[in-house]
């Protein structure tokens, strides 16, 4: 265990918290101040002591609360996001040894969560004296955004958790904001940020409109907000865009291009606006502020801030007290090289005096945040009893982010007639709606000559 | 068929694909009020794209964000008139 035993508990480092301080969602205001001295597990906290304790809230508040009281309490902390697929519990269950599930009134019965201990979070905080139960280091395990199959599960620490955060409180009242949720590394990075400086935040609800999320952000003077590039296009195109007008613009989560860094300048005049690489194995890597995309060359040569960068054939590692420790369960190669870096799989360039991101190494495509295989998806175009073959790559556009293109080569022997073809297209992408989720479905298919083999015999893919 | 019957040609045709429901398209409809989502948007890009050879979007200088589906329609209209000339 890294975590010095003397480190202050997430609670504790709420023990000051002023009455103006909240957390707020379209259902609930609560005053940070009130947990100091009150609970919302009425009373079961101790039940938890000890125990490996899967966090299945089904609402980012409850979330908020129950991480602020387990943490010091329990001995390992595995954060459910909310899209995590019930036929994943048993096996994400087993990994984590668990022993005990935190729900709320919102979690779906699931036979995988008949667990030793099962208490309830609630969306409220009743006062209680504080239990004196023994302080843990606790192990915070969070989900990655795997491609398919059961995702991995990175352990952090609170300490590597909170390592990219300043130290200083923050000038003035702050009001964060995140159009994450707090059940993944880029939310979990805003929560904690409002814990460590003594801020408040705004959480959204599942579902919720984008018109309706930015007008609380603005009712409750939101001073710092952040979100993927993908969430600030879907902002932009809000009229309630307006109703805002923070004074830090945050994006992570995805590559921020000039476009939309331009975009956020030209809404927001005033504000700092700082894009951060960040990923839920590789922890903050860096910031960028000065409105650029990439990043300058330099961070390479010089470590800022205990985080070290190398490139690796075009590939950046990282190394770092941010990082997470392991994955849990055997299954899969280390998250860490042999000396301490890890492998992020983002692929950059040089260009002039700065690096810029071009694309995931093996053509992994980010649509939104998930990521893509192309290969699956080129498996059920090639089903297609015309297909000849396909390939499956990435679309960057400034308004909507990555999508999905397919091109695909027909068999010499198909009509090659105008309306024939736009028939292939139809059944081809009928073939994925049956087969894939919505996301992975090509946005077009592009029927073409031929596509590039290269030397190794497999199909030439382009980052990005 | 003018672009702006094209334009709602298509977004019928993604929001059936996808399981949504439209609203009444007019041209001072909100487009995050359509019912189309992020990824129907750009579903609908990608197909203009593939049906007009244009794409305004990547092609601009400045990322242009249309709010309502008149300034969507526009922003085609304006690029298919930069192609042809």
């Amino acid at each position: 265990m890294k975590v010095r035993s003397n480190a202050p508990s997430l609670r504790g480092r709420i023990a000051d918290a002023v009455p103006e301080r909240f957390f707020l969602d379209r259902a609930a205001r609560l005053g940070v101040d009130h947990l100091v001295r009150g609970t919302s597990f009425a009373g079961r906290l101790a039940e938890l002591a000890g125990r490996s304790t899967v966090v299945a809230t089904s609402s980012q508040l409850t979330t908020a609360l129950a991480l602020i009281e387990l943490d010091g309490v329990v001995r390992r902390l595995t954060i459910l996001p909310p899209d995590t697929a019930a036929d994943h519990l048993s096996a994400l269950i087993a990994c984590a040894e668990a022993d005990a599930v935190v729900i709320d009134e919102g979690t779906p019965s699931q036979p995988a969560f008949d667990l030793p201990a099962r208490v309830v979070c609630a969306p409220a905080i009743v006062q209680a004296e504080q239990l004196s139960l023994p302080q843990l280091p606790t192990e915070w395990v969070l989900l990655t955004s795997g491609t398919s199959g059961v995702p991995k599960m990175a352990v952090h620490s609170l300490a590597s958790l909170i390592a990219p955060i300043g130290a200083g409180r923050l000038d003035g009242a702050v009001v964060w904001g995140t159009f994450y949720d707090i059940r993944r590394y880029g939310g979990l990075q805003i929560f904690l940020r409002a814990i460590v400086g003594g801020a408040s935040l705004v959480l959204s609800c599942a579902g919720e409109p984008i018109a309706d999320h930015l007008a609380r952000l603005g009712r409750c003077g939101v001073t710092h907000l952040s979100g993927t590039p993908s969430h600030w296009r879907r902002a932009l195109m809000s009229p309630e865009i307006g109703k805002i007008s923070p004074r830090y613009v945050r994006l992570s989560g995805e590559i921020a291009d000039q476009a939309i860094l331009d975009s956020l300048r030209a809404a927001f005049p005033d504000a700092a606006i700082g894009h951060a690489y960040a990923s839920t194995e590789a922890g903050v890597a860096f910031e960028v502020d000065d409105g650029r995309a990439g990043f300058p060359a330099d961070f390479l040569d010089y470590g800022r801030d205990g985080v070290e960068l190398k490139l690796v054939e075009g590939a950046l590692r990282i190394r770092s007290p941010r990082t997470a420790e392991r994955y849990l369960g055997t299954q899969h190669a280390p998250l860490r090289d042999g000396d301490g870096f890890v492998d992020t799989g983002d692929m950059v360039e040089l260009r002039g005096d700065r690096y810029v991101f071009a694309g995931r190494r093996g053509g992994i495509i980010n649509v939104g945040g998930l990521k893509i295989h192309p290969e699956e998806i080129e498996a059920v175009i090639n089903r297609h009893p015309q297909v000849r073959m396909s390939l499956v790559r990435p679309k960057q556009s400034p308004v909507t982010g990555a999508i999905v293109i397919a091109d695909v080569v027909l068999k010499t022997d198909c009509a090659r007639a105008g309306g024939e073809q736009q028939q292939i297209k139809n059944d081809i992408l009928q073939l994925c709606r049956d087969a894939l989720p919505r996301y992975k479905v090509p946005a077009a298919i592009s029927i073409v000559p031929a596509l590039d083999v290269g030397a190794t015999g497999k199909l030439a893919r382009r980052y990005g | 068929m003018s672009i702006k019957l094209t334009i709602m040609d298509l977004m019928q045709q993604i929001a059936r694909e996808h399981g949504k429901t439209l609203a009444p398209l007019r041209d001072d409809l909100v487009l995050l009020d359509s019912g189309l989502d992020s990824l129907g948007f750009a579903v609908l890009v990608a197909r203009l794209e593939d049906m007009l050879g244009i794409d305004p979007f990547t092609a601009a200088e400045d990322a242009m964000f249309p709010l309502t589906l008149g300034d969507f329609v526009k922003v085609y209209e304006s690029a298919q008139q930069r192609a042809v000339a």
